[in-house]
Parts: structure tokens; C-alpha cells; sequence
């Protein structure tokens, strides 16, 4: 009495659209396109940062101060007389790695927790209440405290940045966690004699990364944040090295004259952050459709 | 019979399903009504359509993705049809209210029951607050909820489901109306609670002639309560009559099917195997729940005290209770899915009780469970062929190996092989519990825990999928454990049933002589509480 197999119904949406109409992406998922286009422009000035028309952003020209845009500047210079569309486009690497391996790191150590913690019963209180005491530290306070303390380089401003992130994503991974081990197909898997790192890499893991990559994203457009104003502060990245953040704190001094030293910094700032946000934001429609019905 | 107009007439009902699923229309040409004072059944498996025929009269259905393109819909000789939300706004409530079947969903937990019962009085009603809570005390009565002066300002989650129900019910009454449409109101609740709310319906329904749209999938319930019955099948009526014509004349070879394949009370004379050896015992296995500590004061929750139980290979033992009872908890213990707090669990004569879970694992083999959620008990994630062979390759099988074991085992359980490659949403719920059963036997168990296994199965494909689990029992001389709160399912799959009752076995005893001459007041009580019992189902074979 072998059944028919029946084909998927109106209500499988997830795979069965996206295997049936390839074409339209653009049209279905406008905010994740507009929001990838942004990062990977983003991306392309750090990575290929030498051959966008760009010079030494280190280099002082002292005659060519504060000069308005033009053939040769860009986007003008500032007060030393260093190229700003270089220091922007420079600065966008800075901005890049932070925001990348604060967000890699948090995830990755938050995964790492949340999954012992949801787990191991024991392990579970204690992990929970120093989560809690982290969360209770400003994060900016720990981000000066740590730079002073350790001196002010990029790896200092990712740990500062990663620190307090970490918290969210336990807590985020723990709730899927503990909702994900009670479903009978896990307790299926124990029954079937499945080690319990298998149950985790296999059943509960998959669960969690989607929730994880919309969370990435707004830990990278955070620590992005956070690393701008640790430098406008002169807690972050040192002086040397061309941020958003320290090429605003340095211009804020010639704003009524020559407010472009402050003005493109701080608008790729701006629109870099805003893209992530609305790719996370996109992505999170994707990835959980009943959370983009309810909006 | 005064009133010759029905209350409800619906002639040439049809609704449009939205494009791409697996049918043109949800509802396709239906006609049925009911008289004032008239129950009416509508009974069919699910994607039958009955819902959808109740919400389109209620006008309840989700806009834009269900339609109604013809037909009329009569209240009382009033087309509904074609109304705008307002006007049926103000009918829903005053003549024609709905009842619905999870209870605790159905009330806002933040809000005195009182208030929600008050809630239909105030949108209709110009009456002041003092008449309006005479009302509601008065309607309380009517449901027979007790001491109505204090329930009124309970929350419901200090109710018990049961007296939940009875609160919708009272808010669905309070306005006197015309048509209660009830949409399987007691297929969350207990049999024995189940009874009360079927008896208190008919009693409310006789006192004050309303018309009801029972929409249920339980036949035992509609041999219980129904005056007519309509049956539906893909979104048609294929048959309708008065009870006693469909249940004991059924026509169309579909109602035969269905009222066919309902288990019947009547215990199916079994040769129970009494000489095999003893695959499981449970010596006084115990299982209490700790709440609280740390700064609360400790509470203990006893789930299972003193469970002594005996199964022979190729013997099916039945547990048997409510929710509530302990009988998943002691199915979970013996799975060693939860630790047990006292007591000896025998496998073979050793003890897997007091294990550790490394020492355990050697014995995980032998136990498999089968759980009652198809939609669940499957990672949606991984191919069916991933499920069925991660437990062999556990214990050392080879991947080819095991994925030879597994395409035996799907046809064994009645599937393609080659939808080893599938994933689980790609599976009938039937379906998936055949995979379900695949995947415990791939281990190769000694015995085998059905936990409530065909409980959320429409009444044809459990008939087959417990045609399919007395098959592997035989076939592998599995010892089974057969967990469930439905007793025509026991009656027919069980050699001994065990009847729990607050955590402790109450009765134990072969199924024959249990069903002849139950002991214990509380087995009696669930065996009143059967709906249909005096209707002897199973006797008209499908042809």
C-alpha cells in the first residue's frame, strides 16, 4: 500500500519559491539589494583602496591646505593638506575590520556560550549572571578604560567593541537553545544514541544561524559606531591610522571654514551603517517570514 | 417545531482558495442548514473544509486569502454574504456566536473572565454595568460553573480547562443567540471533561432552542450529540442525514470508510504471549519534579509514584489516562529521556535506572520512541534518509549499510525508498509517522514506546498507521508500550492496559477484562465518559 507522495502545498513557502522563481530578486527583496549594493561598495574602496584614484593618505602637503574640491583633490583636503577622498576611502578599511571581526568574534564566543549554557544545567546560571554583570557595564567606559589601559590600537577597539556584544548573543542563543532541545526530534536523536556535541552541530546549530547572521549584522553596524566615537574621543584607533572617527575629531576644529573635513567622513559613516542596518533588517524579513508579516 | 425558517441555511457554498494550493476552491458548492433547537454535525478529516464553511459564516475568514465566489449564507432568512464587517460585527455575538477548541488561546489571559463575558454585553447592549453583571452571574449558572461570585474575577489561567471551556461558552450564550457554531470545543479537553461540555451543550441547546454547528472530526462525538449529520470531504458535502441514517446506513463509501474505521470499544480478542521472556520491568519507578529553591521555598511535584510495570516480547501493554496523569512521564523515563528520581528500570534483567549517561549509551538501542506531533518529531532541516540513518551510524554501521537499512525499512513502512532524498515538510502527517516508526526500528529496539503515536492522526490514516505498528510488533517480536488517552485505540492494539490516574497505576489487567468488569471508580469514570459508547462502531467495513 505504498502512499503517493504529495506534492508541497501553498504553506511551504521557504524552499519551494525560491527554487521555483529565480529571476526578480531585486524586485522581491529591494531592501537586501540596496543594503548588499552599499556594503560591497563599501567593501571594494577597502580592499582596493590604492587604485581608486587615491594617494598616500599619510602624505602633508603644506601648500595645499584646506583646499575646496577639485581635479586633483576630490573631495578637497584637509587642514594638513592630506587628500580627504584617500582618508575616506582608507578609512573605510579601518571601519570594515572592526565592524567584521567584532561581529565574527562576538558571534563566535556568544555561539559558543549560549550553547553551554543552554545545555549544561549547571554551567547555566553561573554563565547567565556574568553575562548579566557585563551588560551592566557601559560600554563606552569599558572601551576607554581598556584603551588606556592597554594603549589605543585596532585590536584594543575590537575587544572593547566585542566585549559588551557578547552578552546579547548568549542570551539570544540560549532562548533558541532551550526551546530547540525539548522538540521531539532531538529527543528522538538522544534516544538514538546521538553524542551530545553531534545533537548540538546537527539539531540545535542550524536553528540558531539564521537568527545569528541578522544579529551580525547590527553588531558589525554597532561595533562601526562605537569604533567612530572611541576615535572622535581619541580612545580608538590611533591618530595614524586613517578612520572616520579620528578625521572627524580632527576636522571639528576647522568646521565653520572647511566643514567637508568633517562632512564626508562622517556621511559614509552614516550611509554604511544605515545599509547594514537595512540588509540586517532585510535579511531578517528573509530568514523569518512570520516576522515580516507581522510589521 | 414552531419555526418552520432555519435558523442557518447555506445553499451552493463556494469559497476560493488562494491560487497555488492544492486545490481550485476550500469549500465547493455546499448546502446544508439547521433548524432552531437543532444540532448539526459537521464531521470530516482535516482539509475537509468544515473550518472554513464555520469561519465563512461567522465571517471570520482571513481577508484577501479566502473568498467566498457564490452561493448564500441565510441567519434567520438574513443573506450574510455580501455584508460589510460592520453589520457583521454587530450580528456576531447578538445572534450567532462561535466557540472555539483551545480554550486557553481563545481567552485573553490578562483579563478577569467576568469582563470577558461582560465584554459581548457592552458592545451590544446599552444596559448598565449593574444588569450587565447580574447577566454574567446568570450565564455562569447556566454553564454550571460553581461558586460564580469569585470565579467572575478569576483569571483563566486559574481555571481548569474544562471550566475554561464552560467560560466561552457562557460569553458565546450571553445574548441569547440564534446559532452557536462550536469548532471542535472539546477535542483539547479530557474524555471525562469532554463529556460534561457535550452533555452541557445539548442540556443549554434544549432549554433555549438554539441552533448549533458542531464542527467536529470524532464520530464518537457525533454519535454523542448530533440530530443531523453532514459529512465533508475535500471541500464537499458527500453526504447528509439524520444521525441514525448516517451513523448505522452510511451511503457514500467515504462516510463507510470513516465511521469504519473508528476503533471500537469492544476489545479485539488477542492471544497475549504469556510465556516470553520479560523485555521490560519497572520496580516502584518514581519520578518527582523539584520547583523552586535557591530563594523559593522548594515544592515537590510528584509526575509518577510507585510504577510497577511488566512487558513480555511481542506483548503491547497500554497506558492508559489524562493529561496530566503521568503517562508520558513514565514513558520518558523508561526512554531515559528524563531521570528518574527513584526505582529500578529492567531491561533483560539489568538495571538502566541508575546509569550515567555515557554508561547508558550501549543501551539506547534497545528503547525507541515514537512521538505523538508528526510535524515535530522530524528535523525540518535534514533529508529523511539523514534521520533514518544517524542512529545505526551511532553505533558503528557503515553509511552504506545504514542507507541500505533505510530504504528496506521505507518500504517496509509503506514509502518510496527513493524519498530517502526528501525532507520532512514534503510528508502527509501519516506519512512523516511512518518515517517516525522507520527511523526507531532502524535501531533495531527491543522495545518500542508509542507515545500518544496516532493521536494527531485524522481517524483513516491512524486506522493504517496502527495497522502498521501491530505489523513491525510481530514481525520483530518488539515488546511494546502503547501510550494513549483514547480507549477504542487501546481496545484495539492492547494485550494488558494500565489505567494512571494522578501519577499512579489504578488498574491493570488484560484489555478484555478490563473493558467487561472495570475495578477502580476512576476507570469506570473514563469509560462513561466515551463518546459514542452505546454506538458500536467498526462494524461497517469499508467497501
Amino acid at each position: 500500500m505504498t502512499e503517493v507522495i504529495e506534492r508541497p502545498t501553498a504553506t511551504d513557502i521557504g524552499t519551494v519559491t525560491v527554487k521555483g522563481r529565480r529571476g526578480g530578486f531585486v524586485w522581491r527583496y529591494p531592501l537586501v539589494f540596496l543594503g548588499a549594493t552599499i556594503v560591497g561598495l563599501m567593501a571594494i574602496a577597502a580592499f582596493g583602496a590604492p587604485w581608486l584614484g587615491t594617494v598616500d593618505p599619510l602624505a602633508l602637503d603644506p601648500l595645499r591646505r584646506l583646499r575646496p574640491p577639485d581635479a586633483v583633490n576630490w573631495l578637497g583636503t584637509d587642514q594638513f593638506g592630506r587628500d580627504i577622498w584617500s582618508r575616506v576611502v582608507y578609512g573605510a578599511r579601518v571601519s570594515l575590520i572592526v565592524g567584521i571581526a567584532a561581529a565574527v568574534l562576538s558571534i563566535g564566543i556568544g555561539l559558543a556560550i549560549g550553547l553551554i549554557a543552554g545545555y549544561v544545567r549547571l554551567l547555566d546560571s553561573v554563565a547567565m549572571r556574568i553575562m548579566d554583570g557585563i551588560m551592566a557595564i557601559p560600554g563606552i567606559l569599558l572601551a576607554i578604560a581598556l584603551v588606556s589601559l592597554s594603549g589605543a590600537s585596532t585590536l584594543t577597539v575590537v575587544v572593547a567593541i566585542t566585549i559588551p556584544e557578547i552578552p546579547r548573543v548568549v542570551r539570544l542563543v540560549r532562548a533558541i537553545v532551550l526551546s530547540v532541545r525539548e522538540e521531539p526530534y532531538v529527543e528522538a536523536a538522544i534516544a538514538a544514541g546521538t553524542r551530545l556535541p553531534l545533537i548540538l552541530l546537527r539539531h540545535v546549530l542550524p536553528n540558531c544561524i539564521p537568527p545569528l547572521i541578522v544579529q551580525a549584522t547590527y553588531v558589525c553596524a554597532s561595533a562601526m559606531l562605537t569604533e567612530a566615537i572611541l576615535s572622535f574621543l581619541g580612545a580608538g584607533t590611533p591618530p595614524e591610522i586613517p578612520s572616520w572617527g579620528n578625521m572627524m575629531a580632527e576636522g571639528r576644529a576647522f568646521f565653520p571654514i572647511a566643514p567637508r573635513i568633517v562632512l564626508f567622513p562622517g556621511i559614509a559613516l552614516a550611509l554604511t551603517i544605515l545599509a547594514i542596518n537595512v540588509l540586517g533588517d532585510g535579511l531578517r524579513d528573509r530568514l523569518d517570514p512570520r516576522l515580516a508579516k507581522r510589521m | 417545531m414552531a419555526d418552520a425558517t432555519p435558523v442557518l441555511s447555506i445553499d451552493g457554498l463556494t469559497v476560493q482558495l488562494p491560487a497555488g494550493g492544492d486545490r481550485f476552491n476550500a469549500v465547493e458548492n455546499v448546502s446544508f442548514h439547521v433548524n432552531p433547537g437543532e444540532i448539526v454535525c459537521v464531521v470530516g478529516e482535516s482539509g475537509s473544509g468544515k473550518s472554513v464553511t464555520a469561519h465563512t459564516v461567522m465571517g471570520l475568514l482571513p481577508r484577501d486569502q479566502l473568498t467566498p465566489t457564490s452561493g448564500r449564507i441565510l441567519l434567520q432568512g438574513e443573506e450574510l454574504l455580501g455584508r460589510t464587517p460592520d453589520e457583521l460585527r454587530r450580528l456576531r455575538g447578538a445572534r450567532m456566536a462561535m466557540i472555539f477548541q483551545e480554550p486557553m488561546t481563545a481567552l485573553n489571559p490578562v483579563m478577569r473572565v467576568g469582563e470577558q463575558i461582560e465584554e459581548v454585553l457592552k458592545i451590544h447592549t446599552t444596559w448598565s454595568a449593574a444588569q450587565r453583571r447580574a447577566r454574567v452571574l446568570d450565564v455562569m449558572d447556566a454553564v454550571r460553573l460553581p461558586d460564580t461570585e469569585r470565579l467572575i474575577g478569576s483569571y483563566p489561567h486559574q481555571l481548569s480547562g474544562g471550566q475554561r471551556q464552560r467560560i466561552m461558552i457562557a460569553a458565546a450564550l450571553a445574548l441569547d443567540p440564534a446559532l452557536l457554531i462550536a469548532d471542535e470545543p472539546t477535542t483539547a479537553l479530557d474524555v471525562t471533561t469532554q463529556a460534561q461540555i457535550l452533555k452541557l451543550i445539548r442540556e443549554l441547546q434544549e432549554r433555549r432552542g438554539t441552533g448549533v454547528l458542531f464542527i467536529t472530526h470524532d464520530f464518537g462525538v457525533v454519535a454523542e450529540i448530533a440530530d443531523r449529520v453532514v459529512v465533508m470531504k475535500h471541500g464537499r458535502v458527500v453526504e447528509q442525514g439524520t444521525a441514525a441514517e448516517v451513523l448505522q446506513a452510511p451511503r457514500d463509501p467515504y462516510t463507510r470508510m470513516l465511521i469504519g474505521a473508528v476503533p471500537s470499544l469492544t476489545p479485539r480478542h488477542r492471544t497475549a504471549p504469556e510465556s516470553a521472556e520479560v523485555a521490560l520491568e519497572t520496580r516502584s519507578l518514581q519520578k518527582i519534579y523539584v520547583m523552586g529553591g535557591l530563594f523559593g521555598r522548594k515544592r515537590t511535584v510528584p509526575a509518577a509514584t510507585d510504577v510497577n510495570l511488566r512487558i513480555r516480547r511481542g506483548e503491547t501493554l497500554g497506558i492508559v489516562g489524562e493529561s496530566g496523569s503521568g503517562k508520558s512521564t513514565v514513558a520518558r523515563c523508561i526512554a531515559r529521556l528524563i531521570e528518574p528520581s527513584d526505582g529500578a528500570i529492567l531491561i533483560h534483567g539489568a538495571d538502566v535506572a541508575p546509569l550515567s549517561a555515557r554508561a547508558l549509551r550501549p543501551h539506547r538501542k534497545r528503547v525507541q520512541i515514537v512521538f505523538q506531533d508528526p510535524y515535530r518529531s522530524l528535523n525540518p532541516r535534514r533529508t529523511v534518509g539523514a534521520s533514518l540513518i544517524e542512529g545505526p551510524m551511532n553505533f558503528g554501521l557503515g553509511k552504506a549499510e545504514a542507507l541500505e537499512r533505510a530504504r528496506n525499512l521505507m518500504t517496509m513502512v509503506g514509502l518510496d525508498p527513493d524519498a530517502l532524498t526528501r525532507f520532512p515538510h514534503q510528508f502527509s502527517g501519516g506519512q512523516r509517522q511512518r518515517i517516525c516508526i522507520a527511523r526507531a526500528l532502524a535501531m533495531d529496539p527491543e522495545i518500542l514506546i508509542a507515545d500518544e503515536a496516532v493521536s494527531a492522526l485524522d481517524v483513516s490514516v491512524q486506522a493504517q498507521v496502527l495497522a502498521l505498528l501491530d505489523d513491525v510488533r510481530q514481525r520483530f517480536n518488539l515488546a511494546v508500550l502503547f501510550i494513549t488517552h483514547d480507549l477504542r485505540v487501546a481496545a484495539q492494539v492492547c494485550d494488558r492496559i494500565a489505567v494512571m490516574h494522578r501519577g499512579r497505576i489504578v488498574e491493570e489487567g488484560g484489555t478484555v477484562a478490563l473493558f467487561r468488569a472495570p475495578q477502580h471508580d476512576y476507570t469506570r469514570a473514563l469509560f462513561d465518559a466515551a463518546p459514542g459508547r452505546h454506538f458500536a462502531f467498526g462494524q461497517h467495513a469499508a467497501s
